[in-house]
């Protein structure tokens, strides 16, 4: 099972995180445009640096061997692939009813209100290695691959 | 002791291509001076009329109980100067013009000089309290330092042999012109060795030309010791001053200091010179792992570092080695109780016909030869 | 500006931001530890105060659009070859202060480098250069004692050593990382530093505020040191190293002590160096049971009995006027290694007067002290280590060639981590986590990245020094060790030439 792992004692904080996820998920691939331009318009990185005291640390989907986002889907959007261990996403069927986002308990589901659909860390599957990764300056973000 | 010159890092040195050749009697039968003269020929262009020499032992078997110094000199001003201080310092038994050949195609020759020599015991003007072979040393250091170490060529005046019973006789030419001009086919010993060299840079210095002696010891040497700037250092710190202007010179004194003074043996020497490698030694038990690695930590900066062909003789051996990456020619035959050692095989085929084993020695294996007792 | 007193408004760079590509992410707000970028919410835009702006580039590097670029600010002050901008801006800082100048890292005054005066050699036609990615090439070094020379008996196995050897330290590498102590940089270099040492082979030092104890694990690679404060000194601290390091100086600040504010005395540096939570550290300038030479040997002896006679005692001063004739005391006074810190060693804090004009450069001192200890016959009797300045992989051969038998890398190993010399290491605000024990800039050294950095810069400068060695034509490093004929110099005057013991480029 894959899955990028936080690791909270170096995270500094610095949310290029964030900002590598949604240039790699926008349309234009251009960072200055996807956050200028994108962003507004409802695009929102997979995501998010939370930030207690001193300790900072990034989440996104953690691709639960027992994802209770699966579970809670009305739609059968959601579904775990068993050769890549990965919870795939398949847009066209969400319905946009929020249940996964109340069922995640990394709280790692966002909303898209521009198409009434979720959107969520697919690791960067048409990219090849997850842009998040790539970018931490601190290593703390780690592309995890226990079998 | 406060010996290290402040100001030796200005000392010139030159550097040098070469061959040489080598051969021992086990038996202390005597070899004619042509076997070396030959060899030495044959090995023509190895090097370019610019030095060639010689050493022998048992030459002067009848004063084989006095130091026999060989020195050269241009004016006699010079020569004077230090057959007084040899005066004072030596009981001379005898002292005479080395015999020479003045019609010998060499340039520039100097007058040369053997004095056999008996140091003083009490009576000594100084160094009073040394061992008699550190006080002949200091004698040859001095003089050397002193008398062979002024910059012009023409007023040098040095000691370019010191041993008993054997002599190093050596200059500018090729081997075979200064073989003639010392008359060496008519000396006979159990021990030769020889020596042609091809200098980058031409001092013109006859004192430059090898063999390099102290002592007993005797040193040809093919290569360059890239090591030179640090083993001189090592020296200095020792009361051992480099002034010949080789890196050869360097050898002559490790191989006294390591053997002679520190009683180590010729492999032990050898091993100083051409170490084991580190991940050799991590392979070794523990008993030569302990010694091995001492012998690196302690005698580093006598490693000799760089391509070299040595033989290192004396009046009881011939000793040949080869750098521990075998960057210069060196092969060993024997037939019967004779051992020679050569840059080229060709010399020693030229001058014996059968040979009833011949090899190359490794990189820094040594090929140690005694007489037999 | 308004409001602004005359110090800020002569500040030394400003922050150049290219609009056009700002995207107003605010990662450089969350960057600056000295708060130059900031949110302005009338504006709804980032703004930048460049008064405040140190020059660390922590920003800039970080910048996902590379918009900012760091730019010196051009002197506003009329061209004056003896009243430089440095000079006015100390004083006016003092005029408002009333205090001591203060500044980290090295000297910056512009006294000459003479590694940039020395030039090396290398084999051409008479002796072959080796390729060290064929042929071996030996780095090994040992530090400690060696004896004049070797007892050996024959046995019937073979030659056996009779000899006892002084206990050594053994290096892959002729590199060490330079002493900077738990509290001037913090516990995540600390860990770093340990690992890197530990894959090397090599060793580092603990500087003079102890030993963490998860790192006495690292034992075997520490060389733990005692200084005048004697912070962290206890007997399980020296028995945990494999050698101990009597610190008498160092090169930044010649005849001052150190000072660590309390505010960087956090839990793990106060267990460390065992003083209260929030208390000052001061380490006095002189060792105050050393006031002579033969105190120093009682030192030495304590140390040796403390650790019974199991590791090599080294003592470090800094590079001063009379560095040989010191040197020779302290190696007759039973030291096994003297460290050598040349006037261009980095520090986290020292007084600037002291930092830019006190001591000697570090090639001088080596070189003079090695002909020294050869001159009295006692060069055997202990190693010599030396720092200050070494910059790149050539640097150490130099040093080695003039006499050093290895190098501590302080400065070049902090920039490894990413130091960019802004030289404000004493406010404790590092924004690149380095001289910093506030948990969330300490955050920025991920203690894994350190130790490969650090590892990776070792090893480059192992393979360059293999080059370099290979090119000479010698294959271990023990045969460049004071093999001075290596070095030429170039545009140096015979003084110099005859205290570094070098010829002139041509001869």
């Amino acid at each position: 099972m894959k899955r990028v792992k936080p690791v909270k004692e170096n995270c500094i904080g610095c949310h290029l995180c964030e900002l590598a996820c949604l240039t790699a998920h926008s349309a234009s691939g251009d960072l200055i445009i996807a956050y200028t331009k994108e962003r507004p318009a409802g695009l929102s990185p997979c995501k998010t640096v939370i930030h207690r005291g001193d300790s900072a640390v990034a989440l996104s989907c953690q691709h639960c061997a027992d994802p209770k986002c699966v579970h809670a889907c009305i739609a059968g959007a959601l579904f775990r692939d068993p050769a890549s261990g990965r919870i795939e996403y398949d847009e066209a069927r969400c319905v946009g009813c929020w249940s996964c986002i109340m069922a995640c308990p990394f709280g790692s589901i966002g909303r898209d209100p521009a198409k009434g659909k979720i959107f969520k860390c697919d690791l960067c599957k048409d990219r090849g290695s997850p842009a998040c990764v790539e970018v931490c300056p601190n290593a703390a973000l780690v592309l995890e691959n226990d079998e | 002791m406060s010996t290290a010159p402040r100001h030796s890092f200005d000392y010139v040195k030159d550097i040098s291509g070469c061959g040489v050749f080598g051969v021992i009697d086990k038996k202390r039968t005597p070899i004619s001076g042509t076997v070396a003269i030959d060899a030495m020929a044959s090995m023509h262009d190895r090097g370019n009329g610019l030095g060639g020499g010689f050493a022998a032992y048992g030459i002067y078997p009848e004063m084989a109980d006095f130091y026999c110094f060989h020195v050269m000199g241009y004016r006699d001003e010079k020569l004077e100067e230090v057959e007084a201080l040899l005066k004072s310092h030596f009981h001379v038994k005898a002292a005479e013009p080395i015999p020479t050949n003045i019609k010998a195609k060499v340039s520039m020759p100097p007058k040369v000089w053997r004095y056999f020599l008996q140091p003083r015991d009490e009576d000594r003007p100084q160094w009073r309290e040394l061992e008699e072979e550190d006080y002949v040393v200091r004698v040859v250091m001095h003089v050397n330092t002193t008398l062979g170490a002024v910059s012009n060529v023409e007023d040098k005046a040095f000691i370019f042999s010191s041993g008993k019973n054997m002599g190093a006789f050596k200059g500018v030419g090729f081997p075979e012109d200064i073989a003639e001009f010392y008359r060496l086919h008519e000396y006979k010993g159990h021990v030769w060795t020889g020596h042609n060299r091809f200098p980058t840079n031409t001092p013109g210095w006859w004192g430059g030309a090898h063999p390099f002696t102290l002592l007993d010891w005797s040193i040809v040497h093919n290569g360059e010791i890239s090591s030179y700037g640090i083993n001189k250092r090592y020296l200095e710190e020792r009361g051992y001053v480099c002034t010949l202007m080789t890196d050869t010179e360097v050898v002559a004194y490790l191989i006294d200091l390591l053997i002679r003074k520190h009683g180590l043996d010729k492999r032990m020497a050898s091993w100083v010179f051409a170490p084991p490698f580190w991940d050799e030694i991590a392979r070794m038990d523990e008993r030569e792992k302990k010694l091995f690695s001492a012998m690196r930590m302690i005698y580093g900066s006598a490693c000799l570092n760089g391509p070299f062909a040595i033989l290192v003789g004396n009046s009881t051996g011939l000793f040949g080695l080869n750098d521990r990456v075998k960057l210069r020619p060196l092969v060993v035959a024997e037939e019967g109780s004779r051992v020679y050692m050569s840059s080229e095989e060709s010399a020693i085929r030229e001058v014996c016909g059968t040979l009833d084993n011949i090899w190359a020695p490794k990189a820094g294996e040594p090929i140690i030869v005694e007489v037999e007792a | 500006m308004a409001f602004t007193p005359i110090t800020k408004t002569y500040h030394d760079f400003f922050v150049d931001r290219d609009r056009e590509n700002c995207i107003d992410c605010q990662v450089c707000v969350r960057q600056c530890s000295y708060g130059v970028h900031y949110w302005d919410e009338n504006r709804q835009q980032v703004r930048h105060d460049s008064s405040k702006c140190i020059g660390c580039q922590r920003c800039a590097a970080l910048c996902p659009t590379q918009c900012l670029t760091i730019r010196r600010k051009p002197s506003e002050f009329r061209e004056h070859n003896v009243w430089k901008p440095h000079f006015l801006k100390y004083i006016y800082r003092q005029a408002e202060t009333g205090g001591v100048l203060l500044g980290g890292m090295g000297c910056v005054t512009d006294i000459p480098i003479y590694f940039d005066n020395m030039l090396l050699d290398a084999s051409q036609v008479t002796n072959p250069s080796i390729d060290p990615l064929r042929e071996p090439m030996e780095l090994k070094t040992f530090l400690g004692a060696k004896p004049e020379k070797l007892e050996i008996e024959p046995s019937a196995s073979g030659p056996v050593l009779k000899t006892r050897i002084a206990p050594q330290i053994e290096l892959n590498y002729p590199i060490m990382f330079a002493a900077m102590s738990l509290g001037a940089i913090n516990f995540n270099l600390h860990v770093g530093m340990a690992r890197a040492a530990e894959e090397l082979g090599i060793a580092w030092n603990t500087g003079e505020g102890g030993l963490h104890k998860d790192l006495y694990k690292y034992g075997k690679n520490t060389i733990v040191q005692v200084a005048s404060g004697r912070f962290g000194v206890h007997r399980d601290y020296l028995n945990a190293g494999c050698g101990v390091e009597i610190k008498i100086g160092q090169g930044a600040k010649p005849g001052i002590g150190g000072h660590l504010p309390g505010e960087k005395i956090d839990e793990r540096v106060s267990q460390t160096r065992m003083v209260p939570l929030g208390s000052d550290a001061i380490s006095p300038a002189p060792h105050h049971d050393i006031y002579s030479i033969e105190d120093l040997l009682q030192l030495i002896y304590a140390l040796k009995e403390a650790t019974s006679y199991t590791k090599p005692v080294a003592v470090k001063i800094a590079a001063v006027h009379h560095a040989p004739a010191i040197a020779s005391g302290i190696v007759r006074a039973g030291a096994d290694i003297v460290c050598i810190d040349g006037m261009r060693g980095g520090t986290g804090a020292a007084p600037i007067m002291f930092r830019d004009y006190v001591g000697i450069p570090i090639e001088l001192a080596l070189a003079s002290v090695d002909q020294r200890l050869r001159e009295e016959g006692i060069r055997n009797r202990a190693s010599i280590v030396v720092s200050g300045g070494i910059r790149c992989s050539a640097d150490v051969v130099k040093a080695i060639a003039l006499g050093a038998d290895a190098v501590y890398i302080g400065s070049a190993a902090l920039i490894a981590t990413g130091c960019t010399m802004c030289g404000r290491c004493y406010t404790g605000k590092c924004p690149w986590g380095i001289a910093t024990n506030n948990p969330e800039l300490a955050k920025r050294q991920n203690p894994d990245m350190a130790a490969r950095k650090l590892a990776n810069l070792v090893k480059a400068w192992g393979h360059e020094i293999q080059e370099m060695l290979g090119a000479m034509g010698l294959n271990s490093i023990e045969s460049l060790r004071g093999n001075r004929d290596k070095l030429r110099a170039v545009g140096l005057n015979q003084v110099e030439l005859d205290i570094l013991g070098i010829k002139h480029a041509g001869r």
